[in-house]
């Protein structure tokens, strides 16, 4: 890697650590990324990456992306699992670009479940 | 698949899932020989002959019928559809190697697609593995490699998401610089 790059990182790594120091315990919010052969195949990974882009731009810091294999549901995909700490987590199906802004804004942000695109909920569905 | 970047996502989760600690992905373009490489490689679990032929057949079934998904014949149909060929080599113990060839300049060759993403998509849900994502584009190569991150990242993960965001980044103006020069 360049030099400069190397200092992008650098101020990444102080802003995370400085975070760091004033949050206790967990992060607010995890997101899951189901990443199977189907999955990827249906868009899952432009998925990931408008959350990713959406993390950017909204300058939050306590939303923690993950991914994980296949559930069995190939035809729902691409699905994702939003957990909200305390909160029970939200299975989404059939989600796109335009799905995952509007997730990302309304329940993720604003703790709005987006009751439409819901494939399950409860723990046992995570 | 849409992108043969998406194959290497689905083939590198495989590596994931099989408990290695290093993924190497090699993608080798070269207008000469007319051909874009791509190898995966990993340290993991390994396979045994049976699941090598499981693995690469998608109407294999044994006695039990056990059911694999198709990730692997689906990348090495897209790889022969170009006149190119397909291999896997895997040592029980040791690891595994996915070696596909495409002709580059095939007409059913996919383009090769976002590896940003998919190199950011491996590192976010595999925070504790180590990734090489190699490019050479005929002479010239871009290298990147968490081992080099996780030294200037002290105790900040390499998934938190400006990690991950930065990482993408980084490969984009790695990958655009590297097919200007050797375009
Ligand atoms: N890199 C690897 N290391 C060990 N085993 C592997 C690897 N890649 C594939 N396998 C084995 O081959 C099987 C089939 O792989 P694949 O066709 O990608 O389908 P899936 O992973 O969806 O089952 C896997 O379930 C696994 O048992």
């Amino acid at each position: 890697m360049a030099k400069l790059k190397i200092d992008d990182l650098k101020k990444i790594k102080e802003r995370v650590q400085a975070e760091n120091a004033l949050r206790e315990g967990d992060r607010r919010v995890r997101v899951t990324v189901h990443m199977g052969t189907c999955g990827i195949a249906a868009g899952a990974r432009s998925v990931m990456n408008t959350l990713m882009d959406e993390i950017d731009e909204s300058k939050v810091s306590d939303v923690m992306v993950t991914t994980s294999g296949c559930m069995g549901l190939c035809s729902r995909e691409p699905e994702i699992t939003v957990e909200i700490l305390g909160q029970d987590p939200i299975v989404y199906e059939n989600v796109n670009e335009n799905k995952m802004r509007q997730i990302f804004k309304r329940h993720i942000l604003q703790g709005e479940i987006q009751t439409p695109f819901v494939l399950a909920r409860g723990k046992e569905q995570a | 698949m849409e992108e043969i970047s998406m194959h290497v996502l689905d083939i590198a989760e495989n590596s994931t899932r099989a408990g290695s600690k290093l993924v190497e992905i090699t993608i080798t373009e070269s207008t000469i020989e007319d051909t874009m490489t791509i190898e995966i490689d990993d340290d993991g679990s390994g396979m045994d002959q049976e699941t090598i032929k499981l693995a690469l057949d998608p109407f294999y079934t044994t006695k039990k019928v056990r059911r694999v998904g198709l990730g692997i014949p689906l990348l090495a149909q897209a790889a022969r559809a170009t006149g190119g060929f397909f291999s896997i080599t895997s040592d029980q113990g040791k690891g595994t190697r996915v070696k596909a060839v495409f002709r580059l300049g095939h007409i059913d060759r996919q383009p090769l697609g976002r590896m940003d993403q998919t190199v950011m998509t491996l590192i976010a849900g595999n925070p504790e593995i180590d990734f090489v994502y190699r490019h050479k584009i005929n002479g010239g190569s871009y290298l990147f490699d968490t081992r080099e991150l996780r030294g200037m990242l002290e105790d900040v993960p390499v998934n938190h998401a400006d990690v991950i965001n930065f990482i993408g980044k980084n490969i984009r103006e790695g990958i655009a610089e590297l097919a200007a020069k050797s375009g």
